[in-house]
């Protein structure tokens, strides 16, 4: 790897100041250090220094979404074969792999394409801007953007969401580090208000509309999402036969059984389907700390806490869809393993993190049972509770002042009697 | 009775280059030095010029806030050079040893019957004080204070650090005469030694209270003994002092005879032979090293997570009882090979993205000075907690002190820390920051602000 070091060293001249291409330093620059971890020494302080570094870190988030994108990937295939009775439920799932999985990646792969592509892009501006290194903050959030985007989205809407996000959500914040809102969930914030009717119905199965038009639909596929068909039975008598269709969805053998929904066999984003594929990355997540398992945890525990009370009212249909099935639908796995435990928006201290996951998932499932114009509550909750993250760190860091501050008066109490 | 406590937080980073338990009385040095820049806090007014003739116990400058705290000369010589750095800063005064043993008688102390007075004025005198650090503020002692109570923690947790056992083997009468003149100034509480469970020798003390810790580094670090016995509230003032520097203590107060003996750990992966060696504040690192040579080796006079950066043929600091010498990791890594994408069987990490943690406890690992990555944003939440055993919240302190908000230092508990408290977190920091220096920075301006 000497030549590919020395070959790099021989073109730097041209990027540092006073040559040619010193505007591309910064490209030059991200390049070299990805290739090689630069030969910096400890100046101050300690002498030796941990060998893991953010691109360790955020590399490992990335190895946790491959589950959830090779997952997503086949399943829009199937999903779209599905719909056009290419392939029936009752056919084996390995049937047309490849069919399906080249569907999906034709699909997919512009997505992560135009998210990489849109984002770095305006990270190495920014970077080159205000003169320092590219952080690899960007590398997860563009891999999380194409996985909680429908298929069929745009992709000059996604380039738009991702422009959004990356520069009113982060950079003018200060960049990588100094956001409050999540840069993922932002862009597809972005989305639903901004573009509410393309982002409602008709996209989450790929060219729906077309096989409508050409007639090729298959009976029952609507290309709505579990939680789409669920907020259309709001506001309606659990008698009605819509709403008792609707129900007969989730059941066993249903569209949206609850195996169905464990396993992602699903319309939906492309990565938030299998909730299987998520734990798979929650489990590296956890495994590597890089995840905090205490935000996973209460925020699965809120969820069901949230579910379980809707379960015990019971006051429409939507309230009697089981708590465990609640958390397999939607975004609430995705957010829950790889949006809530963003480690920039979320509480930073430890026990806050408790009280942050536990309200996000309470929340999630609240927002999306009692406003079914938002049926993707996760995306809000999780917002929502970025906003509240510092709010609810104020408390926890004030309850350790406080301890602090009794401590000493105790102290000063005992002074002045001895 | 002892109270026994036990620190779940920290970590032993397990560094290859233990000293093997021999203890060697290193040759005496042509030089020694001592650098006021060791000494936190300490403006040097000196006392003397190049040339002139010094004994061991001789003055060689002294404090400009307190005049009467005197740092005295360890050997008998000729000063030979001032060194100076920016600003015309006293780095070192250089001595040239005569090789006799010519010292000033400095007059001998009664410590268990010695006025508190009498105890911190031949302190002064003899040069013992610059051996007393405080809390708050991490630097030396101000000598009008009134203490609270003092401590000594009788172990290093530190990686490679020397083992107190052999340090004070044969010293536990100096040390207990070092307690007697300590517990003369302490106002309202006691001495305090924190020792390790299996540790007996403290046991038999007068005048101390012992306290035993199980647990990883840091717990040898006395801050985190005196968090855990007896915090440090706003308006008290705690010493403490190196164990080492209380057997020579209580040796120069009943001798009358300057005494600064130092037992190094002479350890680290790059050390040709490690193991201890006698020897005397000051004096030159090739008296420790063997010899070692090469510019791929870095010399720190201390351990590798607080210690001082020295030159090859620099001096042993005054505060340091070792000397480490690790590798330098100048040289690129490749991402496949050593860099953030290898398997990283040979590296030892706190991240569970590494495999250090699936490995034997036994199997220790050769780290080099790389710091492994660039310096970027705080991302990663939950990485200092761990390593952090205070009631302190490390990360919103570290902030506190970058916004150079000194209420909200207070109020966090910047009154019990100190930068070597720190150093765990800065060594697991995935983001590379400079905790210590960070600290660092807060203590001293937290000092300017209260005036």
């Amino acid at each position: 790897m000497k030549a590919l070091h020395k070959m790099l060293d021989s073109i730097r001249p041209h990027f540092e100041e006073g040559g040619k291409l010193s505007r591309f330093w910064v490209v030059y620059d991200s390049l070299e250090t990805f290739a090689f971890t630069p030969g910096h020494t400890t100046k101050s302080g300690v002498h030796i220094r941990d060998g893991v570094d953010l691109k360790r870190t955020m590399f490992m988030v990335i190895v946790a979404l491959i589950p959830a994108l090779l997952f997503g990937t086949w399943n829009q295939g199937h999903q779209y074969l599905l719909s056009i009775g290419e392939v029936s439920v009752a056919d084996p799932l390995m049937m047309a792999f490849w069919d399906k999985l080249l569907i999906g990646a034709v699909k997919v792969l512009p997505l992560v394409v135009v998210s990489y592509g849109v984002g770095l892009g305006i990270e190495f501006l920014f970077a080159g801007m205000r003169g320092h290194s590219i952080n690899e903050g960007y590398l997860v959030s563009g891999m999380l953007i194409p996985l909680i985007m429908p298929v069929d989205v745009p992709l000059w809407m996604l380039a738009l969401a991702v422009a959004f996000a990356v520069i009113i959500a982060k950079e003018v914040f200060g960049g990588t580090g100094m956001n409050i809102l999540n840069v993922a969930l932002t862009a597809r914030a972005f989305l639903f208000f901004a573009y509410p009717k393309q982002l409602s119905g008709e996209i989450w199965i790929h060219e729906v509309a077309t096989s409508k038009a050409g007639g090729l639909l298959v009976d029952g596929y609507t290309g709505a999402t579990a939680l789409g068909h669920l907020a259309s039975t709001v506001g309606k008598a659990p008698t009605e036969p819509a709403v008792a269709g609707v129900m007969d969805m989730f059941a066993a053998g249903g569209m949206f059984s609850l195996t169905n929904s464990f396993f992602g066999l699903i319309p939906g984003s492309v990565g938030e389907t299998s909730a299987l594929a998520i734990l798979i990355g929650a489990a590296l997540l956890i495994w590597t700390g890089i995840g905090s398992w205490k935000v996973m945890s209460s925020f699965l525990v809120g969820g069901l806490a949230m579910g379980a009370i809707f379960n015990a009212m019971g006051l429409n249909a939507y309230m009697t869809i089981p708590a465990i099935h609640q958390v397999v639908m939607g975004g609430f796995m995705f957010g829950m393993v790889f949006m809530a435990t963003d480690p920039v928006s979320a509480a930073q201290t430890e026990r806050g993190k408790w009280i942050y996951g536990f309200f996000g998932g309470f929340l999630s499932i609240m927002i999306r049972v009692f406003n079914p114009a938002y049926p993707e509550g996760v995306m809000m909750a999780i917002l929502f509770m970025n906003v509240m993250a510092p709010l609810i760190d104020h408390y926890v860091i004030q309850a350790n002042v406080s301890k602090r501050e009794k401590r000493a008066e105790f102290a000063l109490a005992k002074r002045a009697t001895a | 009775m002892s109270r026994k406590i036990r620190i779940r937080k920290g970590a032993d980073i397990r560094l290859k280059g233990r000293p093997t338990k021999t203890v060697e009385t290193a040759a005496p040095t042509a030089t020694y030095a001592v650098q006021p820049p060791n000494y936190h806090g300490i403006v040097p007014k000196l006392e003397v010029k190049e040339g002139a003739a010094v004994e061991a116990g001789s003055p060689l400058f002294h404090s400009k806030e307190t005049p009467a705290m005197k740092f005295l000369s360890p050997i008998s010589g000729t000063v030979k050079a001032i060194v100076r750095g920016e600003k015309r800063r006293i780095l070192a005064v250089v001595v040239e040893s005569d090789g006799g043993n010519k010292a000033v008688a400095l007059g001998k102390i009664n410590v268990t019957e010695a006025s508190a007075d009498e105890i911190r004025g031949a302190m002064l005198s003899h040069g013992m004080f610059p051996f007393v650090e405080q809390r708050p503020f991490a630097d030396v002692a101000n000598p009008m204070d009134a203490p609270r109570s003092i401590h000594v923690s009788g172990f290093d947790s530190a990686p490679l650090a020397p083992d107190m056992e052999i340090v004070l083997r044969d010293r536990m009468e100096a040390f207990q005469s070092g307690i007697h003149a300590l517990s003369a100034l302490v106002h309202g509480d006691a001495v305090h030694v924190g020792a390790r469970p299996e540790q007996s020798m403290f046991s038999g003390l007068d005048k101390v209270a012992v306290t035993t810790f199980e647990g990883p580094h840091p717990a040898g670090n006395v801050g985190v003994q005196i968090h855990h016995t007896l915090p440090v509230n706003k308006g008290e003032v705690v010493w403490t002092m190196h164990a080492e520097d209380v057997a020579n203590l209580g040796e120069t107060l009943t001798t009358g005879f300057y005494t600064t003996k130092r037992t190094v750990s002479a350890a680290g992966s790059e050390h040709p032979s490690p193991k201890y060696f006698q020897t005397n504040l000051g004096c030159e690192l090739t008296a420790l090293t063997a010899g070692h040579q090469g510019d791929a080796t870095r010399f720190i006079s201390g351990n590798p997570l607080t210690g001082t950066h020295a030159a090859a043929d620099g001096y042993l600091g005054g505060l340091d009882h070792q000397v480490t010498l690790l590798p330098e990791g100048n040289e690129p890594k490749f991402l496949l090979t050593s860099g953030w994408l290898s398997p990283g069987l040979d590296k030892f990490s706190l991240s569970k993205s590494y495999p250090t943690w699936l490995m034997p406890k036994s199997k220790e690992f050769v780290m080099d000075t790389n710091t492994g990555g660039e310096e970027r944003a705080f991302v990663v939440t939950g990485q200092y907690e761990p390593v952090f055993p205070f009631d302190i919240y490390p990360v919103q302190l570290i902030k506190s002190i970058l916004a150079n908000d000194i209420d909200a230092m207070e109020k966090l508990g910047i009154y019990e820390v100190a930068p070597e408290d720190f150093a765990l977190c800065e060594y697991a920091c995935t983001s590379k920051i400079d905790v210590q220096d960070i600290v660092r920075d807060g203590l001293d301006n937290l000092k300017k602000e209260l005036g």
